[in-house]
């Protein structure tokens, strides 16, 4: 078994080709509330696993869940995270459309991503894969839908400013097509950032 | 080079003279204790009648005159507009009536340089947390990129609505700290969105909890499960940016419990942490003045016509100039 990443709440291991994901434990959380979180989250993210999948959203295979040891063994994605290659990229826009229809499949499946971050799509052979569902829900709401794409517009804003307009753009675009009644979820985004504390009118 | 800086974006009024050195030669701060949330109108009238006097006493603090003084700053946004606009119209008077140049800053960017300036920080994560801002910011090619916030209302406004709710008081922070030495743990709802976070769902179930268990357990559980949440954000925005230091500012920043746990965060991250020392956490006009320097400094010119207020001014829209 090989450490391949630390993240802020799991570490993510290779073992004969496939991935173990276990979310550690956080000294600085009580154990009431960290063992819930750790199991609630390990538990969730294998079904939006296999339920986003069945919305057409490639993800890895889920092969086990132990949640009593804060583990799911998954499929193992060979490729980079978006957020490491957006600089670099010659097809942005084609990218970005592309992650917007899988947005729109998952939304309108009900599947919340809740935490839709470049960090949280691997581009393998050509294809997105999404991961990291943990934070992830099954809701059918608009502004349900309109905080997980608030947390993506967010997260572009602030790592990859420079390209900014054309991802939001392509998004937009490829969410729409997949999910014609994004229309609403994006009507009611522009209301939450407005609820924001600070926004600014451009 | 000597800067005189107007703090007024919400209760509080503060006024701070600083030297090129950086070092702080007066910072007094003044305010009418609340016993509800803020009334804006009710506070920017407080400002207005003693903002004349709280200048004349810092100034008399440190035996300055005007003649002394080379800058004007002021706290330009976010906040209160009726707040805001005291700071401007006292801002703009005197950068007129004495002929000196006048700098409106962005207040929690000068949270942020304080902190900087007066902690071993230098490239720091910085957990922003007051009655009104709950933000974590970075600094990353040329501006403060703000990697969470909360959705809706902020840390400390969380504090003092469920104070206020709970007859504890306000400021409600020290209350509900010192009462949740007492409590046990009870369930409250925990809603993290990515690197952001929303605290409203938690204030509605913590007042309602109120009902049912001692206000000691509500306490206790209000600042595990509200702490932990902003922890945790924290935290993922350090692993997303590889930034290695830790840094607190606002006056939330006081809570002892909050500060433990974000030291053990970057403790088992290995991460530096720093607390902005207690007399500067809260707002107030010292950072003001030393962001006004700053950015004067570094080019920023200020025509008084050009100094209307923003109120909802992000900390992303500032170009930093002197990193």
């Amino acid at each position: 078994m090989k450490l391949i990443a630390r993240g802020a709440e799991a570490v993510i291991m290779l073992d004969e080709g496939e991935i173990i994901k276990k979310r550690i434990k956080k000294n600085y959380r009580i154990p009431l509330i960290d063992l819930k979180l750790r199991k609630k989250r390990t538990k969730r993210e294998a079904r939006l696993l296999s339920i986003a999948r069945q919305h057409g959203i490639p993800t890895p295979f889920v092969r086990d869940v132990i949640p009593e040891e804060f583990t799911i063994r998954i499929s193992y994605i060979e490729g980079e995270t978006l957020r490491d290659i957006v600089e670099k990229l010659k097809n942005i826009k084609e990218i970005f459309h592309e992650v917007g229809n899988l947005a729109g499949k998952m939304h309108s499946g009900n599947v919340i991503h809740g935490d839709l971050t470049t960090s949280n799509m691997i581009l393998s052979k050509g294809r997105i894969y999404l991961i990291d569902f943990g934070l992830g829900e099954i809701n059918e709401s608009i502004e349900a839908k309109g905080t997980d794409i608030l947390v993506f517009k967010k997260s572009v804003r602030s790592t990859h400013f420079e390209h900014e307009e054309e991802i939001f753009d392509a998004f937009f675009r490829g969410y729409l097509e997949s999910f014609p009644s994004g229309s609403k979820v994006i009507e009611r985004l522009k209301l939450m950032e407005r609820r924001g504390r600070y926004f600014s009118e451009r | 080079m000597k800067c005189l800086g107007i703090e007024a974006t919400a209760e509080k009024l503060g006024i701070g003279i600083v030297n090129i050195k950086s070092e702080i030669l007066t910072n007094i701060t003044k305010y009418k204790p609340l016993t509800t949330g803020i009334h804006p109108r009710e506070a920017a009238q407080h400002h207005a009648e003693n903002i004349k006097d709280l200048i004349k006493e810092a100034l008399q603090k440190v035996e300055l005159s005007f003649k002394d003084i080379d800058l004007i700053s002021f706290s330009q946004g976010p906040g209160l507009g009726p707040s805001l606009r005291v700071a401007a119209v006292a801002a703009r008077t005197l950068a007129l009536k004495y002929s000196l140049p006048l700098v409106g800053v962005n207040h929690c960017v000068a949270h942020i340089e304080i902190g900087r300036l007066k902690t071993e920080a230098r490239d720091p994560l910085t957990v922003y947390v007051s009655g009104g801002n709950t933000q974590i910011t970075a600094f990353v090619s040329g501006r403060y990129r703000v990697f969470g916030e909360t959705l809706d209302i902020a840390l400390g406004n969380l504090i003092d609505q469920f104070a206020r709710t709970a007859n504890l008081g306000n400021p409600g922070g020290p209350v509900v700290e010192k009462l949740a030495k007492e409590g046990n743990y009870i369930e409250l709802p925990y809603t993290v969105k990515g690197m952001d976070l929303s605290y409203s769902g938690l204030l509605t179930a913590a007042k309602r909890a109120l009902n049912n268990y001692s206000v000691e357990d509500v306490c206790y559980s209000l600042q595990e499960v509200s702490f932990s949440m902003l922890v945790e954000v924290a935290e993922r925005a350090l692993a997303h940016t590889g930034k290695e230091e830790l840094l607190i500012a606002g006056g939330v920043g006081v809570n002892r419990r909050l500060q433990e746990m974000l030291n053990s965060m970057a403790d088992e991250r290995g991460s530096g942490f720093f607390t902005t020392p207690e007399n500067l956490l809260g707002d107030n006009g010292a950072m003001i003045a030393w962001l006004g320097i700053l950015e004067y400094t570094h080019g920023k010119r200020m025509k008084p016509e050009d100094s209307f207020v923003r109120q909802r001014w992000r900390t992303d829209e500032v170009e930093v100039l002197w990193r």
